[in-house]
C-alpha cells in the first residue's frame, strides 16, 4: 500500500494559498484600493446624499439598510474576480503546469484556489466594513449567521470565478461572466432596496437570483431583517456549493482547458 | 531498475490527428537518453504524456515502481521537468519561484531553502535571487527552468529542447552542469535539435517520426552503423593538380579546400600517408556534417517519401 501523502498534500496547500494570498498584496492598488475607493463612493451618494431623501427603509436609515449589501457585493465581487483572474493568468502565462506537473490532486488545486479567494473576499469585507463605520453604526444581531454567510458566500463565488477562468481563453472572457450576470444580478439582489417594494411578479422573480439569499441572510446578521427564510438562504447556498464544487472538480479531472 | 517504461502508447487528438502509434520505450535508471525526431514527430506529445501535460489515448506509463494511472502522485513525484516553453510566473521572485515548486512536491520551506539556495548558486542565479523572472535574460531563464525542474531532487529529469536559443558558451556550461547530476545518480531524458549535443551526452537514443518510433539503441551502436564518413580537409597550399587525387573520392571545394569520403574500414593514417607521398599537406581537418546527423537524415528521410 503506497505510503501516506498526508504531510506533503498540506504543505502543497499551504504554499497555493500563500502564493495567492502573496499575490493579491503585491499588487493591492488594484485589488485592495478600488472596493474600498468605490463602496466609499456608493455610500456619499447612495447613503448620504440620495438617502437622505429616502427616509427609512423597514425602520432602518437608507444608510443602515444598505451597509449590509453594499458589504457583501464587495466581498463577492472580489472572491470572484481574485480566483478568475489568478487562474486564468496561471493559465495564459502557462505556468499552471507547474501544477499538474507536481504531485498535487485536483481537489487540491481547487481548495488552494478556493482559500486564496475567499480570504481576499474576507478582507475586503473587513476593509469595506470599516469605510461603512465612517458613515453609520454597525451591529451584529447574530454574530453565527453574519460569519457563516460571509464565508459561505465567498466561496460559493470563488468557484464560480474558478469555472469562469478554466474556460476562459481570453481575458475578455473573465469579465463577460461579472459584466454580464454577476452585476446584474447584485444589483437586482436587494443591496438598495426591500424586495416587498416590488410588484408581486417582480417578487417573484427575484426569489431565483441567489445573491438575494446572500445578501438579506447577511442583512438578518446585522440588522435582524430579511426578505427571505434564511433557512432557506443557507441551504440554497449550500447546495450552489455543492454543485459547483462537483462541477469545477470534474473539469480538472477531464482537464477542460488545461491539458491536451 | 526501469527508470521508464512506455507500452503500446497512442494519442489522437480532437482533431483526428495521431500525434503518437504505439510507441514502446524503456530507459533505464542512471541513463542518459535521447530522444530525437524532427518537427511534429510526437517527442512533446510523448512527454506531455508522461508529465500528465497530454492525455493519452491508450497505452501504459511507468515510472520506476510507480504506474502512471494507478499511482499518479508518486509517479508525478519522480519527475522533474524542464518544458520547453517558458512557463514561469513573470511577476514572482527568482527564489520564490524554487520555494513554490518545491512546496507542490510537499517539501517545506525549511527542507527547501538550503536546496534552492544552492541550485541557484550552481547555475548562476544567486544574485538574480530577489529578481522578478520576467527580468532575467533567456539564458537565465533557462537555468532557472533547470532549477526549478530539480529543486525537489527528483529522480528522473527530462528535458525539451533545453538548449534552444542558448549561445554555445553556456550550452556547454549546461552540458557540464547535466552531465554532474547524471553521474551522481540521476536519470535524464533529453530532446534536442543539437544532435550534436544527443552525441555528446547521451548512451542511448530513440529516433521518433510521424509518431513511432524508427530507432532505438544505444549511441555507439547507432554510429557505428555509418559506413561513410566526409572529411573536410584544409590544404596548407592550393591544389594546382587535380588528378593528383585521380583514384580517391573526393570534391574540390576551393584551391586550399577538398572533401574526402572514407569508408569506415579506410585509415585515416593510410590517407594521410597517400597525400604527404603525393606533395599534399594538410593544415587542419574536421567532418563535413556531425556523425548523427547523417545517420538521421537516414532514418528519417525514408518516411517523408511516403
Amino acid at each position: 500500500m503506497p505510503a501516506s501523502r498526508h504531510p506533503q498534500h498540506w504543505i502543497a496547500f499551504k504554499t497555493i494559498v500563500t502564493r495567492e494570498i502573496r499575490r493579491f498584496l503585491r499588487i493591492w492598488a488594484q485589488t485592495l484600493l478600488p472596493p474600498a475607493i468605490t463602496m466609499t463612493l456608493y455610500f456619499i451618494i447612495f447613503g448620504n446624499l440620495i438617502g437622505s431623501r429616502i427616509g427609512e427603509m423597514e425602520g432602518f436609515t437608507y444608510m443602515q439598510y444598505i451597509a449590509p449589501g453594499v458589504i457583501m457585493m464587495a466581498i463577492i465581487n472580489n472572491a470572484y474576480s481574485n480566483v478568475a483572474s489568478s487562474f486564468f493568468s496561471a493559465k495564459f502565462q502557462s505556468h499552471i503546469e507547474e501544477l499538474i506537473v507536481a504531485p498535487v490532486p485536483n481537489y487540491l488545486i481547487l481548495a488552494g484556489y478556493v482559500v486564496g479567494g475567499t480570504t481576499r473576499g474576507l478582507l475586503i469585507g473587513i476593509i469595506v466594513s470599516v469605510v461603512a463605520l465612517f458613515f453609520t453604526d454597525l451591529t451584529i444581531q447574530h454574530y453565527w449567521i453574519t460569519f457563516t454567510m460571509v464565508l459561505l458566500s465567498a466561496v460559493l463565488f470563488a468557484l464560480g470565478g474558478f469555472i469562469n477562468a478554466v474556460y476562459a481563453r481570453s481575458f475578455d472572457e473573465i469579465s463577460i461572466i461579472p459584466t454580464f450576470i454577476l452585476t446584474p444580478l447584485t444589483y437586482l439582489g436587494g443591496v438598495f432596496y426591500s424586495i416587498n417594494l416590488l410588484p408581486e411578479f417582480w417578487q417573484n422573480v427575484s426569489l431565483i437570483n441567489p445573491v438575494l439569499y446572500m445578501v438579506n441572510a447577511f442583512r438578518y446578521g446585522l440588522l435582524g431583517i430579511s426578505d427571505v427564510s434564511v433557512f432557506w438562504a443557507f441551504a440554497i447556498i449550500v447546495l450552489f456549493i455543492a454543485t459547483l464544487t462537483w462541477y469545477a472538480l470534474h473539469l480538472l479531472d477531464k482537464g477542460t482547458g488545461l491539458r491536451n | 531498475m526501469t527508470a521508464l517504461s512506455i507500452e503500446h502508447l497512442n494519442k489522437t487528438y480532437g482533431n483526428g490527428l495521431q500525434a503518437l502509434n504505439d510507441i514502446n520505450l524503456s530507459v533505464e535508471q542512471g541513463d542518459f537518453f535521447a530522444l530525437l525526431g524532427p518537427n511534429g514527430a510526437g517527442k512533446s506529445t510523448t512527454i506531455g504524456v508522461i508529465t500528465s501535460l497530454v492525455t493519452k489515448t491508450a497505452g501504459r506509463v511507468q515510472v520506476f515502481d510507480a504506474d502512471l494511472d494507478d499511482n499518479t502522485e508518486l509517479a508525478k513525484s519522480y519527475i522533474g521537468l524542464v518544458p520547453q516553453e517558458f512557463n514561469f510566473n513573470g511577476f514572482e521572485q527568482v527564489k520564490h519561484i524554487l520555494l513554490t515548486q518545491a512546496g507542490y512536491y510537499g517539501l517545506a520551506e525549511k527542507q527547501a531553502e538550503p536546496r534552492a539556495d544552492a541550485l541557484l548558486k550552481q547555475l548562476g542565479l544567486w544574485d538574480k535571487r530577489h529578481t522578478p523572472s520576467r527580468a532575467l535574460s533567456g539564458g537565465m531563464k533557462r537555468r532557472l527552468m533547470i532549477a526549478r525542474a530539480l529543486v525537489h531532487d527528483p529522480k528522473l529529469l527530462i528535458l525539451d529542447e533545453p538548449t534552444a536559443g542558448v549561445d554555445i558558451e553556456l550550452r556547454r556550461s549546461m552540458w557540464t552542469f547535466l552531465r554532474d547530476i547524471n553521474r551522481q545518480g540521476t536519470t535524464i531524458i533529453l530532446t534536442t535539435h543539437y544532435l550534436e549535443e544527443a552525441e555528446n551526452l547521451c548512451r542511448n537514443i530513440a529516433i521518433i517520426d510521424k509518431g513511432r518510433i524508427v530507432e532505438n539503441t544505444d549511441m555507439k551502436s547507432l554510429l557505428n552503423r555509418l559506413d561513410k564518413e566526409t572529411f573536410v580537409l584544409d590544404l596548407q597550399q592550393p591544389l594546382t593538380d587535380s588528378n593528383l587525387l585521380q583514384d580517391i573520392v573526393h570534391h574540390q571545394v576551393d584551391s586550399t579546400t577538398i572533401e574526402i569520403e572514407l569508408n569506415r574500414s579506410d585509415s585515416l593514417n593510410g590517407l594521410f600517408s597517400l597525400l604527404s607521398e603525393r606533395g599534399i599537406h594538410v593544415a587542419s581537418m574536421k567532418n563535413k556534417v556531425n556523425r548523427l546527423e547523417e545517420l538521421f537524415l537516414k532514418l528519417v528521410e525514408p518516411s517523408e517519401k511516403h
